[in-house]
């Protein structure tokens, strides 16, 4: 299934972007992509526990967003968030080692992946309820307001937690107060096994901030160039204090809801033709290609620079140890030990 | 070089599955992301992909066979052109993964009280007073015992803001914030759409962002729309950031019946929050607490619940006429020494226990009176030091039975002084029933003063 709907027209390169920057936009998704395959093997080893929710096929949604955003601006996003950690910066290894529950983890093996922060990076998680981050976020662009600074939020949902109350409630506030809110909606068309149109009969998403008065638009997801010039867009809107803006990303994800989702929902030949003619790393590596930017070699060398980074953060997310076991007591309040310990 | 793939894992509770189809043959190449199998686990049939590129040496496992464990080698993959006739020897060889083999068997490194030995240490509990002695003091209500205490610390700290349905121009429902949008302005005073699970979810995401919000529910019947801000976003944070980052803000509002508002309005949430570990949770009586214990608070870098009662909003107390004091969390308060039997109570269910003892002492029963002012932390120390010394226990609050804070101390002094105890711990709670509009029945769904007086009876056998 095609994306629905978009602004950007399909195959547009926008002009104003350089080689070395296609380069990296190549090799930011590339890179999301092999940590998820990895940590979809870890998990199959038995070295990741639990739920884990893979990334695979929406890489051009964060790396286009992030190549929109400044130092500072801050994110926060769903469970799925491994991609969203790794495009802002953040250490493979940590993310890897929190996957499988380790002492060298972003949380110390205590989050897991569905949860895990980096105050460093400005990425306030990593939150497991779904749509509980979009009021977050909005409060997060609340307190840049009221500090008087010009950072910006990316508040991070799909389709599934688009059709939540409190996405509602906080368009509402967002718009009334002004708030510098980028809302991202990541239409990857399934809610779990719920396809969009099964669950809404008004499925332009980005169209429902109208009823509060926010501006917003369509962007193909699967291209990195149209996401990163609407994120620009988006982000100077904010910037410049005219309050909230709506991206309804158009994505696609490869794999199941969750490693243990058999997608039934949906047809293999569905799958097979995003993966086969709208992949989004496809495209750039083609662009690359073709537009005599790169050769073969030298996207092979990424390649093995990247596949290269995954494999360390594997060995160290196997290598670091559990996390002691004090830690069960620290960590539940900032100022104290907890009473009962 | 050939490497193995192992039979996956497909689900967090799977250890073994049936290869049910390959769908791929020696000789073949994969890349990345191609299906290779068909695999059922307990759940259902799954669709397993190649992680690597490269070309299928040997299939160890036919398909169809049933019982494979997680981790056992299924087929070997090799680089194109390598030589694979090696490759299962040369994968054999290789180590198998480790799985996590750690996860049972662990030691508790830490005995949560439910393990504490009976008779563990001596309580010490901490008396001193909460201001000097000698201390001027005025008459205040608890009402505006509040409002100080927020104007105090806003003005003390810039990144204090109050935000809640009404609190601004309308000058707070129950006229708490009043005056606090004239001297703080729109800023920092704000008033918000109906729209508690919003605003608590933007309020948590502030404190995230670096400020200390006061966001105030009209009551916190209300809060059950907001809980799993309350709980997932603010509470459990810090921990599942590994301590990065947390919700140093407040919640409050009233808690607990008013009078003839029914029940959907009527209830009493401190055994709710206290549960929840990363909350500190305070419901206070006095005015004066009131003040000290909101100013703490707002200065604690945790989330914290802050219980209060319309009932006693318009109580008078004496209040220490202070420029800034505080009372700390986890310090109870003893309102009367007595030597035949202790109430534990707190918020407004101190109104039935010091009535209770005022009775009491009638017939020469001397009670000794606690208030526990917060929840969690709790002053166990205060608690069972007042029970060594009288051998009897009383609890009073308004909340529901099942699950109270009472049965909660009941326990508690069942383990740490089993021996002190002359008679069993009586829990005079809020009864087991929505809450009634009638007057009289409403009368009878609370605790009351014949019932605490009835309790200590029962326990002292006078």
């Amino acid at each position: 299934m095609p994306p629905r709907k978009t602004a950007a027209k399909e195959g547009s390169a926008t002009p104003n972007v350089s080689a070395d920057e296609l380069k990296h936009y190549y090799r930011e998704m590339l890179l999301i992509r092999r940590f998820e395959e990895k940590a979809g093997q870890l998990y199959g080893m038995g070295l990741i526990g639990g739920f884990c929710h893979l990334y695979i096929g929406q890489e051009a949604v964060v790396v286009g967003l992030e190549a929109a955003a400044e130092e500072g601006d801050k994110r926060v996003t769903s469970y799925r968030d491994h991609g969203h950690m790794l495009a802002c910066g953040m250490d493979p290894k940590g993310v890897m080692a929190e996957l499988t529950g380790r002492e060298g983890g972003y949380s110390k093996g205590k989050g897991g992946s569905m949860h895990m922060f980096s105050k460093e990076k400005h990425f306030y998680g990593g939150h497991g309820i779904v749509a509980a981050q979009v009021p977050i976020g909005a409060g997060l662009a609340f307190a840049d307001k009221y500090l008087g600074n010009d950072r910006v939020t990316f508040a991070y949902f799909g389709d599934g937690a688009a059709n939540q109350g409190q996405v509602a409630e906080t368009y509402n506030m967002a718009q009334l107060w002004d708030l510098p809110c980028i809302f991202v909606i990541e239409n990857n068309q399934y809610a779990m096994g719920t396809s969009v149109q099964r669950a809404t009969k008004s499925p332009d998403f980005w169209e429902r901030g109208a009823a509060y008065g926010i501006k917003g638009e369509a962007v193909d997801g699967m291209d990195v160039l149209a996401v990163k010039a609407a994120g620009e867009k988006a982000v100077a809107h904010c910037r410049a204090g005219k309050g909230p803006y709506i991206l309804e990303v158009m994505t696609y994800r490869y794999r199941g809801h969750s490693m243990s989702d058999p997608a039934k929902y949906r047809t293999r030949e569905e799958v097979q033709e995003m993966r086969e003619k709208r992949d989004a790393i496809e495209h750039v590596r083609q662009m690359l290609l073709t537009g005599g930017h790169a050769s073969e070699e030298d996207l092979k060398k990424i390649d093995k620079e990247i596949k290269e980074i995954v494999n360390e953060a594997a060995e160290f997310s196997k290598e670091s140890p559990e996390p002691h076991l004090d830690e069960l007591w620290t960590d539940i309040y900032a100022d104290a030990a907890p009473q009962n310990a | 070089m050939a490497t193995e793939i192992l039979m996956p894992a497909l689900s967090p509770t799977m250890e073994e599955g049936t290869l049910a189809k390959w769908l791929v043959k020696e000789g073949d190449t994969v890349s990345a992301g191609d299906i290779i199998a068909e695999i059922e686990t307990d759940k259902a049939t799954m669709e397993f992909e190649a992680v690597d590129e490269g070309v299928i040496g040997k299939l160890l496992v036919a398909e169809g066979t049933e019982g494979v464990k997680v981790n056992t080698p299924i087929a070997v993959i090799g680089e194109e052109g390598e030589d694979m006739s090696t490759a299962e020897a040369q994968a054999e060889s290789a180590p198998a993964p480790a799985a996590l083999e750690t996860s049972e068997g662990r030691a508790d490194p830490a005995p949560a009280n439910g393990s504490t030995p009976a008779q563990a240490a001596a309580p010490k509990p901490d008396q001193t007073p909460d201001w000097p002695e000698g201390t001027a003091m005025k008459t205040q209500t608890v009402r505006e015992a509040l409002r100080d205490a927020m104007a105090e610390e806003m003005r003390r700290d810039d990144s204090v803001f109050v935000m809640g349905e009404e609190v601004a121009e309308y000058q707070g429902a129950y006229k708490v914030t009043q005056g606090l949008l004239d001297e703080f302005g729109a800023k920092r005073v704000i008033d918000t759409p109906i729209t508690e699970h919003g605003f608590a979810g933007l309020g948590v995401g502030a404190a995230f962002g670096g400020l200390r919000p006061i966001v105030e529910f009209m009551t916190f019947n209300f809060a059950m729309q907001a809980m799993d801000h309350i709980v997932n976003s603010a509470a459990k944070t810090l921990y599942m950031s590994g301590g990065q980052m947390g919700a140093p803000m407040v919640f409050r509002g009233p808690n607990g019946a008013a009078a003839r508002v029914g029940a959907q309005h009527s209830q009493d949430y401190a055994a709710w929050y206290a549960s929840i570990p990363g909350l500190k949770v305070v419901q206070p009586y006095s005015a004066a607490d009131a003040k000290g214990l909101l100013k703490t608070a707002i200065r604690d870098p945790n989330p914290v619940i802050f219980l209060e009662n319309e009932i006693l909003y318009g109580r008078s107390f004496e209040v220490p006429d202070l420029e800034d004091f505080t009372i700390p969390f986890g310090k109870a308060k003893i309102w009367r020494e007595g030597t035949d039997v202790t109430i534990v109570s707190f918020g407004i269910g101190m109104t039935y226990a010091l009535a209770a003892a005022d009775e009491l002492a009638k017939d020469g029963i001397e009670a000794e009176v606690i208030d526990l002012r917060t929840l969690r932390p709790i002053d166990y120390d205060t608690v069972i030091a007042s029970v060594m010394k009288t051998n009897r226990c009383v609890t009073v609050e308004e909340g529901f039975p099942v699950g109270s804070i009472g049965n909660h101390l009941s326990a508690y002094i069942m383990q740490n002084a089993f021996d002190h105890l002359d008679a069993p711990v009586i829990n005079c709670t809020g009864k087991d029933v929505p809450m009634p509009y009638a007057a009289n029945l409403e009368k009878h769904a609370l605790t009351s003063v014949p019932e605490v007086v009835a309790a200590v009876r029962q326990v002292t056998y006078r």
